[in-house]
């Protein structure tokens, strides 16, 4: 059973706001939860009520053509579907006036890593197009649907201007954000929807359109156990009517047990592999850019050996925190799991067991050693339950493992344990 | 007396019959702590540890004048489980449950405001390493023999962390009255600034030593707290000064999205506020001794 491990363990998602003066903003673009991709969202808000472009998805650039001759008319955006924001300046957008132009756009795209602003050097694989009917834009407007850690409610954040990232938005123009929290045992009411309708500039019966568009958004939030939904930009159209022309779905992983249909959605091809291998192991691990390898145990102890490694001057590769009760094969996955970055010159192993136990910590140490094959210096520092047989492992074990007693002695040891970089 | 817990609480577990319930219980009541019974629907009527097992938190209540409850139900069920405890006339839950679903707890936090003052139920946790009173008892999963009896309390988010702490104070020979997980959720029951409520109010604890990380408001919420209203010491650490922007460290809540809530942020906000802040992870205990020490001389 997952769920006990508590203190040591810990995976998965939701967001936090972002508080800059006014304001608080939907969550940052990378952290822990499981994205859709856009057409996805698309669907899924169309299903409860939201209006949105019609398109179709594309898996090669014949297909990509065929769409647009299949949705008619002399326009279309072809779009990259990535977990990503950014994508538009990252080249992964564009609008075309005929189907040939849709499929050679199409052609440059797939299979191409697009890297944007907000994802890593490395980009997002591009696998899936959606090629949707262009639309006539008089205005475009801002709605997101964020989990607000302060009132510990589903906010909604909103803004007549949209387009733009909503961090731009609140360093840009701060006072165009309206906020509204829901109160979870009654739900959006209509007046606040209309309220909000109102503050956003919107007449006759766009106010009811907005309505339908919010309480719909709230709905699938809620419903589906989201941690996330933005609308960016909602435009209002050349005939006046409300549409979302852009969607964003993020999901807390921990409800996924119970959305089943959500839990299918899930593209790996999106996620960084080392993470999501990883994660399917019971390990939390986050790549970094340093050399020493960290395992270790909680998630604030893994940070604090990392601040620790940093101050003796070092660089931690990775975080990693093997969860409570971690059997020897875990930690074997670990060492497997660290040393599958080729920037690992050392490991630094800190436990402080609750718990976990010491001992099969050990022998997971003793084990990856014979199964893993080490070639590089491995720092052991061991406390809490059954530590004293824990280092006995370690002691009688007859390898070159260096022990340590403290937090501050393991990281300044795996610092100085650090082969010498050839001049 | 010490804060939560102390040898006189009368503790129910739920969840007490399953495998890890059982093995930390087990150890609870080696160590002390006053288990009347435990709650595992359908299995009332039988004993469990020598300790009698009823189906609903209320019936335990009924029968063993329980005030606290450990909740060491799996995540599908823990948030349904935390509302039994507090209809059911429990004074303190304690949640060491890791994956319960962010909506569960939204739930969870406006069910708690139905009670009025005198009977509303104070939740620790989800998420967390639990509450000890060393030398009294404790309800969680930490181990016992690292806490040494004394006049500082603990809070921290992070369950090892909080080992760390009272490890290298125990080293030093400053003993804890109680140290309390309040756990990696974004939403969780008791804040930083509840805690340090109950720590200032109790005549057993002298200073405190406050753990945070890395996203969330909540130690500024504590910061703004302590500096207003506490004539106690606190020495604080916030884990997570290496840790990239946008990426979450392993706690759900463990992550900077916001200005405030990077480390190097937090810890200008808690200076600011008058606390002494740890430079480093290793420092805790010796950052404690030296505040202690100057607050003896003066």
């Amino acid at each position: 059973m997952r769920g006990t491990g508590a203190a040591e363990t810990s995976a998965s998602p939701p967001p936090g706001g972002e508080e800059r003066g006014v304001g608080r903003s939907p969550p940052d673009e990378r952290e822990e939860k499981m994205d859709i991709h856009e057409y996805q969202a698309k669907e899924i808000l169309a299903r409860f009520g939201v209006p949105v472009p019609r398109g179709g998805l594309a898996y090669s650039p014949e297909q990509a053509g065929y769409r647009a001759r299949e949705l008619g008319g002399n326009a279309w955006v072809v779009k990259a579907q990535i977990h990503s924001g950014g994508r538009g300046a990252a080249g992964g957008v564009k609008l075309c006036r005929d189907e040939n132009e849709v499929a050679s756009f199409a052609a440059t795209l797939f299979g191409k890593q697009l890297v944007t602003k907000q994802t890593d050097a490395n980009g997002k694989g591009v696998y899936r197009l959606w090629v949707e009917a262009a639309s006539d834009i008089a205005r475009e407007m801002y709605l997101g649907f964020v989990l607000d850690r302060k009132s510990e409610r589903i906010m909604i954040v909103a803004s007549a201007h949209g387009g733009m990232e909503i961090e731009d938005l609140a360093e840009t123009d701060p006072d165009s954000l309206r906020r509204m929290t829901v109160d979870p045992a009654v739900g959006l009411s209509e007046f606040q929807a209309r309220e909000l309708a109102f503050q956003l500039g919107l007449k006759g019966g766009q106010i009811a359109q907005m309505v339908t568009i919010l309480k719909a958004c709230y709905r699938a939030y809620r419903d589906l156990d989201a941690v996330m939904v933005e609308i960016n930009p909602l435009v209002i159209t050349g005939a006046g009517d409300l549409v979302a022309l852009d969607a964003k779905m993020s999901f807390d992983t921990n409800a996924l047990f119970r959305q089943p249909q959500v839990a299918e959605l899930r593209d790996r091809s999106q996620e960084d592999p080392r993470e999501s291998t990883a994660g399917d192991h019971g390990l939390a691990y986050v790549g970094l850019d340093g050399d020493i390898g960290c395992i270790i145990n909680g998630a604030g102890l893994a940070m604090a050996s990392m601040d620790m490694i940093k101050l003796a001057g070092g660089e931690p590769a990775n975080f990693l925190d093997i969860g409570g009760g971690a059997s020897p094969e875990r930690v074997v996955r670990a060492f497997r799991t660290v040393l599958a970055d080729p920037n690992v010159s050392v490991i630094l192993v800190n436990i402080f067991a609750g718990i976990n136990r010491c001992d099969w910590v050990a022998e997971g140490v003793v084990k990856a050693y014979q199964e893993v094959g080490l070639t590089i210096p491995v720092v052991v520092r061991l406390a809490g339950t059954n530590v004293e047989e824990g280092r006995r492992i370690i002691d009688t074990s007859g390898l070159p493992l260096i022990s340590a007693d403290t937090l501050a002695e393991a990281a300044a040891k795996a610092v100085a344990a650090r082969p010498r970089k050839a001049a | 007396m010490a804060i939560l817990i102390t040898k006189a609480t009368r503790v129910i577990v739920q969840g007490m019959s399953g495998r890890i319930g059982a093995f930390h219980a087990a150890d609870m009541i080696k160590h002390g702590t006053n288990v009347v019974g435990g709650v595992t629907p359908g299995r009332g009527g039988e004993t469990h540890l020598d300790r009698p097992l009823f189906n609903t938190v209320r019936e335990a209540v009924e029968a063993t004048g329980a005030e606290a409850s450990l909740v060491f139900v799996p995540p599908p069920f823990a948030a349904d489980a935390i509302m039994e405890a507090a209809d059911a006339g429990i004074r303190t839950a304690v949640c060491v449950t890791d994956g319960i679903p962010s909506q569960d707890m939204m739930k969870v936090k406006r069910f708690l405001k139905r009670y009025p003052e005198e009977r509303k139920m104070r939740l620790v946790g989800p998420n967390c390493a639990g509450v000890i009173s060393p030398g009294q008892g404790f309800m969680g999963i930490m181990p016992p023999h690292i806490y040494m009896p004394g006049r500082i309390g603990i809070v921290g988010r992070s369950g090892t962390l909080g080992y760390e702490a009272a490890s290298q104070m125990k080293a030093l020979g400053i003993g804890v009255s109680t140290s309390v997980g309040i756990g990696g959720d974004p939403i969780n029951g008791s804040s930083f600034k509840d805690i340090l409520e109950l720590f200032e109010a109790d005549p057993d604890t002298d200073a405190v030593m406050m753990i945070g990380e890395i996203g969330g408001p909540q130690e500024a919420e504590a910061a703004a707290y302590a500096q207003a209203h506490m004539t106690k010491p606190v020495v604080a650490y916030i884990a997570g000064l290496s840790a990239p922007k946008g990426r979450k460290m392993g706690h759900a809540g463990a992550i900077i999205s916001a200005f405030g809530e990077s480390a190097q942020e937090k810890v200008e906000i808690l200076e600011a506020a008058g606390i002494t802040v740890a430079p480093n992870p290793s420092a805790m205990g010796e950052t404690m001794a030296r505040v202690l020490a100057r607050q003896k001389a003066a």
